[in-house]
């Protein structure tokens, strides 16, 4: 916690700014906030879709991935023409492959409903 | 009273040969389990990664990265940890109060004995570790036992006292039903899945191994036990319990904790599967 002597006036004010600019900027901008992310953000947060993790995003330029362990994420309108089935692959991979690595999405709650949403609809630009 | 399918009764010496046979039958019985699974595995890995010699699973996920594994034999001529070694030898080499040392705990002063840990002791009924067999030794000469898990001083420790079976393979044994108890203890949590992200080891070291996960190589769970603790950009000091640690955490999983039964016979399980594989210790990983 920083104490800062109070000075009146204007040399006072400038360096409040000053003190609060550098805090803000101290703060963690990698974790996702559930309210204000994009879908795009909540894929590629490591701590929340971690999508790169396993899966390539080819057409994104931002996403940056070597992973091969699923398929590569593109032409996901052909490929799920049915968004209730992409949300439940996202959802519980599982009951499409008992086998599978991807984790729960939405059963085991790592991210929520509306986080789901988000992703489905940043992978269908794909 | 034993009887044959036809009603009458058997023979008692018969009955009592026939029990015998099974009797001397049952460490080759239990062996053939933990045996097979290993043939099976050594054959998903040969197809896996065609041409690899057996003896270079030790390397881990290294295998498929030739660039990777030339950064790999440059660092380890030299490695950027020997201070840590030095220190374990330290540790090792400083006598106990009676004047004993960690070597007169051994056979050969703890050379070429890594090979045979972990072991299930019958007596205790239980997986013995060699982390085990260290606080073993510091009871029985009246010493404080070290705390598992800790890179001070258990850690530094064994990274210098498994140097001493380096080159040795491993012939780890399941010798008895209460025995193979335990391997399928091991096994069965390696196949188990864990946490909010519903992992298993096999999902990722079997099923998955040589794929990428983001930019990193899967090792192969053929050889995993072969070569700890590892160096972590060659100074994090890691056990192979730390290992487990650090995985199920990233699983969002609560993690059993150092020297569980859960994670010696993890421990056991994985060493068995490793079976005639070079011990290697204390290796860069990055």
């Amino acid at each position: 916690m920083l104490r800062v002597t109070l000075r009146p006036g204007l040399y006072g004010l400038m360096r409040a700014t000053a003190v609060l600019v550098v805090a803000l900027s101290l703060q963690p901008t990698q974790r996702a906030n559930a309210g204000t992310s994009t879908g795009q953000q909540i894929a590629h947060d490591v701590y929340k879709g971690n999508c790169l993790g396993c899966h390539q995003i080819p057409r994104d330029p931002k996403a940056v991935s070597l992973a091969n362990i699923g398929p590569p994420l593109e032409n996901m309108r052909e490929r799920f023409a049915d968004r209730a089935l992409l949300r439940s692959q996202i959802w519980d991979a599982t009951a499409r492959n008992p086998q599978t690595v991807m984790p729960p999405f939405g059963k085991h709650k790592i991210l929520t409903e509306a986080e789901i949403d988000l992703v489905i609809d940043y992978l269908y630009q794909y | 009273m034993p009887v044959a399918s036809c009603g009458r009764p058997l023979p008692t010496s018969f009955v009592l040969r026939l029990l015998l046979a099974f009797m001397a039958s049952l460490p080759v019985l239990a062996q053939a389990g933990p045996t097979e699974d290993r043939n099976r595995f050594v054959k998903f890995f040969e197809e896996r990664f065609p041409g690899v010699p057996i003896d270079d699973y030790v390397y881990g996920a290294l295998i498929t990265n030739p660039g990777g594994r030339r950064q790999y034999d440059e660092i380890m001529e030299f490695p950027p940890f020997l201070g840590d070694i030095e220190n374990g030898k330290r540790i090792w080499e400083t006598p106990f109060r009676n004047g004993q040392t960690f070597a007169d705990c051994f056979p050969d002063g703890a050379r070429n004995v890594l090979g045979r840990y972990p072991y299930f002791d019958d007596a205790l009924g239980k997986v013995v570790t060699f982390e085990n067999a260290i606080n073993a030794c510091l009871r029985a000469n009246g010493e404080p036992e070290f705390a598992y898990g800790e890179r001070q001083p258990m850690g530094l420790l064994t990274a210098y006292a498994r140097i001493l079976s380096d080159g040795m393979r491993i012939d780890v044994r399941v010798g008895s039903p209460a025995a193979l108890a335990k391997y399928e203890a091991g096994r069965d949590l390696f196949f188990r899945r864990v946490g909010q992200l519903n992992a298993a080891c096999a999902g990722c070291h079997l099923y998955n191994a040589g794929k990428i996960m983001r930019m990193e190589i899967i090792s192969p769970a053929l050889g995993q036990a072969t070569h700890w603790p590892i160096f972590r950009g060659g100074e994090e000091l890691m056990t192979f319990q730390g290992r487990f640690k650090r995985c199920m955490e990233q699983m969002r999983a609560v993690p059993y904790g150092y020297n569980s039964e859960e994670w010696n016979d993890l421990e056991y399980f994985l060493s068995v599967l490793s079976n005639g594989l070079p011990l290697k210790s204390s290796v860069f990983r990055k």
